[in-house]
């Protein structure tokens, strides 16, 4: 908890990062500064693209002691606004599943080679990056603890599936590996109330570590104030426990 | 993407963003997050040029009742133009 007579202080930059098949993409980068050891955090963006939320959402991680990477996973579309560029990936049906779990490895692996992170590196999306950072957690074993904010197609049918998006992330998880944190409102319609236990079953059939918070007068986005599913209390409950659940998972020994 | 809900079409046309024309050759239609109007989902048109890059668009969001109208009012004027002989030789 913060104090007033603490010191905080902050790197906050753009950065190259080399992606899957060793792509160069672009990456929004935030650390406290000294040398730590701090714990690592992925953040893995959503349908809207890589916007203004989530670099602000990175450097927000970073208040909170966590040496934060954000790839930029439409870099291969071209630049443009945020929105532009998002546009062109919803036309175009997203991105790959595989390219997606590629880029988020290589983020992981960055931060896991800095002398400052303690060796423990978790992963937050939401929207599409909450579904992309569950795919990737059953994907890449080095991932110490997973936040998935209303993933939703988690769990799909097979009518869902597409060429992108060829496997439902929830098929992966008996390859799960770390614990999990799912923050969904209860009038969501991706997913539903229904989904969400749908997932709830697969991680109890696999015996997995994890804790829903499901919020009621909460719809799909209610973290994001400049949208108006913007619900205040539950926002500010749901963040308490991202950092609670974090902190007690990736700090410390 | 969230809902996936999401069209592409091949189109010949014109379109005009701020003060300049440029061509626009695709379509794309989703229904899914907009990103100005303040909804959950919309009926959302982008039209663009493939070699225009992202910045190419010309953006439209619609909420779904608008959308319907617009698709009833397109396919009404179209059909008044096909009854009209205005259509021969069009394309």
């Amino acid at each position: 908890m913060y104090t007033t007579d603490q010191y905080e202080g902050m790197l906050a930059e753009t950065v190259i990062l080399p992606g899957n098949h060793a792509d160069l993409i672009n990456a929004y980068f935030a650390r406290p500064l000294g040398a730590g050891p701090f714990p690592g955090m992925v953040l893995v963006h959503h349908m809207p693209g890589w916007d203004e939320w989530y670099r602000e959402t990175t450097r927000k991680f970073a208040a909170y002691g966590y040496v934060t990477l954000c790839p930029n996973l439409y870099f291969r579309e071209g630049h443009g606004t945020p929105e532009d560029v998002a546009a062109q990936v919803r036309g175009e049906g997203g991105v790959a599943d595989d390219q997606v779990v590629g880029d988020v490895s290589a983020a992981l692996e960055m931060l896991l080679a800095l002398p400052y992170v303690n060796g423990k590196v978790g992963l937050f999306g939401t929207c599409s990056g909450g579904r992309h950072a569950y795919l990737c957690a059953c994907r890449i074993p080095q991932v110490a603890a997973l936040v998935d904010c209303w993933g939703g197609r988690v769990t799909q049918t097979s009518e869902e599936l597409t060429p992108k998006q060829p496997v439902a992330p929830a098929d992966y998880s008996a390859d799960l590996s770390c614990p999990v944190l799912g923050i969904f409102g209860n009038e969501d319609k991706s997913p539903t109330p229904e989904q969400v236990n749908q997932l709830e079953q697969v991680l109890k059939q696999y015996g997995k570590e994890y804790e829903f918070h499901r919020y009621d007068g909460a719809g799909h986005g209610f973290f994001y104030h400049n949208r108006p599913n913007y619900r205040q209390e539950q926002a500010v409950d749901g963040w308490s426990k991202v950092f609670s659940f974090l902190d007690k998972h990736l700090k410390g020994s | 993407m969230c809902t996936m809900i999401a069209q592409q079409i091949k189109i010949r046309g014109d379109g005009k963003a701020g003060s300049s024309w440029f061509k626009v050759d695709t379509a794309s239609v989703s229904y899914d997050h907009p990103f100005e109007m303040p909804l959950e989902y919309a009926l959302n048109l982008d039209f663009t040029s493939k070699s225009g890059g992202p910045g190419g668009r010309v953006a439209v969001e619609l909420d779904a009742s608008s959308a319907r109208a617009l698709v009833e009012a397109i396919q009404g004027v179209m059909a008044q133009a096909e009854k009209g002989g205005f259509l021969i030789n069009s394309d």
